[in-house]
């Protein structure tokens, strides 16, 4: 095992692998109680029943942190001259309020909220990809080898929660629940079965009509289901890629000074470029939730 | 990459957040930047009715001077008439006073000349009667002819 992590592929490999708490599975040291998976594979035999430790601790903090934040503003918001930090709330409020309204006709008060959330929240855990990969994972190997007694090459931490595909589908999920709940509140039941069924092949005559039902109900399906997938695959692979290309170039530090300066070089221009990613991820998830939503509102 | 519990934990998060945002934090700032909107128009608008109250008081001013210039000028001209009414009236006033005192000075002269005159009279009769007394010393009697002598001192 301490083989493995010094290894280009070990490397990569702790890094791509979560902090799992779950049922120890068979096979493995302490089967049958509960605890922390000592390597990829055993977090992968502990199954759904298992939680992701560290996407879980760094998306309720950041998020902790930007309600926290937003919170202390809108308490003490004032109608007169805003101080600096209501100032820059209200920035982002309008920003997102301007967004919102731009794509999201309807009367709904959950939404705009939703969109500040999703936006601020999203940004601030794709903003972690910006931290250098190694040092979070050290401190947490540190932590976890004199505070809990592990041995620190068994300290998995990722930091960015919006690389692992639990995060973003869990978001999605939600969004797509809504989504279903507001077409089925607004438009009924039938009107939304009829969505589904009677478009986009429509005809005049009732026999045939019944015999476009599963065609259309099939197109508009994957088209229904397609949405929260492609959402959530959208920012994982995005942001994925992005902590890769950090761990790849973080490679480069330990083959010597010449490359470690281009290594140093290039993490800098990455992270330069990645801040325009992370922005536009987060800015597109929230805008594409807000254009759903608007699509569970209005019937086309 | 496991699929697991988390997917769950992390939908519920993102409700909770949600909700919290929903509930805590967007309605105060939006209702904060309605209030300030509102507050901004209302400030325009108070602007501008001042702005508009202020024209119009220029206009009442303008016609107050206007108004004032014409009375100022008609007070002028009627001061002139009464000073040059005046001027004629006092113009008036002197010339019968001038009159009255020269009258009155040759009602005097003309009394002090009579008292002249009858005062020389009494001389010349006086001067007279002398005369005649020492032409006529006996044989007129002063009493006798008291009455003729008289007679001829009227006829002087």
């Amino acid at each position: 095992m301490a083989e493995a992590a010094l290894t280009a592929s070990g490397y990569i490999k702790h890094h791509l692998q979560n902090l799992t708490y779950g049922k120890i599975p068979e096979g493995y040291d302490h089967a049958g109680s509960w605890g922390f998976a000592h390597s990829p594979a055993e977090a992968k035999d502990m199954g759904f029943m298992a939680i992701h430790v560290d996407t879980m601790f760094w998306s309720i903090t950041l998020g902790v942190i930007f309600l926290f934040i937003f919170r202390k503003a809108a308490k003490y918001a004032t109608e007169g001259v805003p101080g600096g930090l209501q100032n820059f709330v209200e920035w982002v409020v309008e920003f997102i309020d301007a967004s919102v309204r731009g794509s999201f006709t309807g009367k709904n008060p959950i939404v705009a909220p939703m969109a500040l959330t999703l936006f601020v929240w999203i940004l601030l855990m794709n903003l972690m990809d910006l931290v250098p990969v190694d040092w979070l994972p050290q401190v947490a190997g540190v932590v976890g080898a004199s505070v809990f007694g592990m041995d620190p090459h068994h300290v998995y931490f990722r930091v960015v929660p919006t690389t692992d595909p639990n995060a973003t589908f869990g978001m999605s999920l939600a969004i797509f629940a809504m989504t279903i709940f507001y077409s089925i509140k607004i438009k009924g039941i039938g009107g939304f079965m009829a969505e589904l069924t009677m478009q986009p092949f429509e005809a005049k005559s009732l026999p045939i009509k019944i015999l476009f039902i599963p065609i259309n109900f099939f197109l508009e399906f994957v088209g229904l289901i397609s949405k929260p997938i492609s959402l959530s695959l959208r920012l994982f692979g995005n942001l994925y890629a992005g902590e890769m290309i950090f761990i790849l170039i973080a490679l480069l530090f330990s083959s010597g000074i010449g490359l470690g300066i281009f290594a140093g070089v290039l993490q800098w221009a990455w992270a330069v470029f990645h801040i325009l990613i992370v922005m536009l991820q987060a800015f597109i998830f929230m805008t594409l939730a807000v254009v759903y939503m608007e699509m569970a509102h209005h019937s086309h | 990459m496991n699929i697991n519990l988390t997917l769950i934990g992390q939908s519920i998060t993102f409700a909770l957040f949600v909700w919290f945002c929903m509930r805590f934090i967007w309605p105060p700032v939006m209702g904060a930047l309605e209030a300030r909107r509102k507050q901004i128009a209302d400030g325009l608008a108070a602007a501008e009715r001042g702005q508009h109250e202020q024209e119009l008081a220029e206009k009442r001013a303008a016609e107050h001077i206007k108004e004032a210039k014409g009375q100022a000028s008609e007070i002028v001209t009627q001061a002139q008439k009464r000073a040059s009414e005046i001027v004629e009236e006092a113009k008036g006033d002197a010339k019968t006073e001038a009159d009255r005192i020269v009258t009155g000075a040759n009602a005097e002269i003309e009394q002090e000349i009579n008292r002249a005159r009858e005062h020389l009279r009494k001389e010349v009769v006086g001067l007279a009667i002398a005369g005649a007394e020492k032409v006529l010393k006996r044989e007129v009697d002063k009493g006798n002819h008291a009455a003729t002598l008289d007679d001829l001192a009227a006829q002087l």
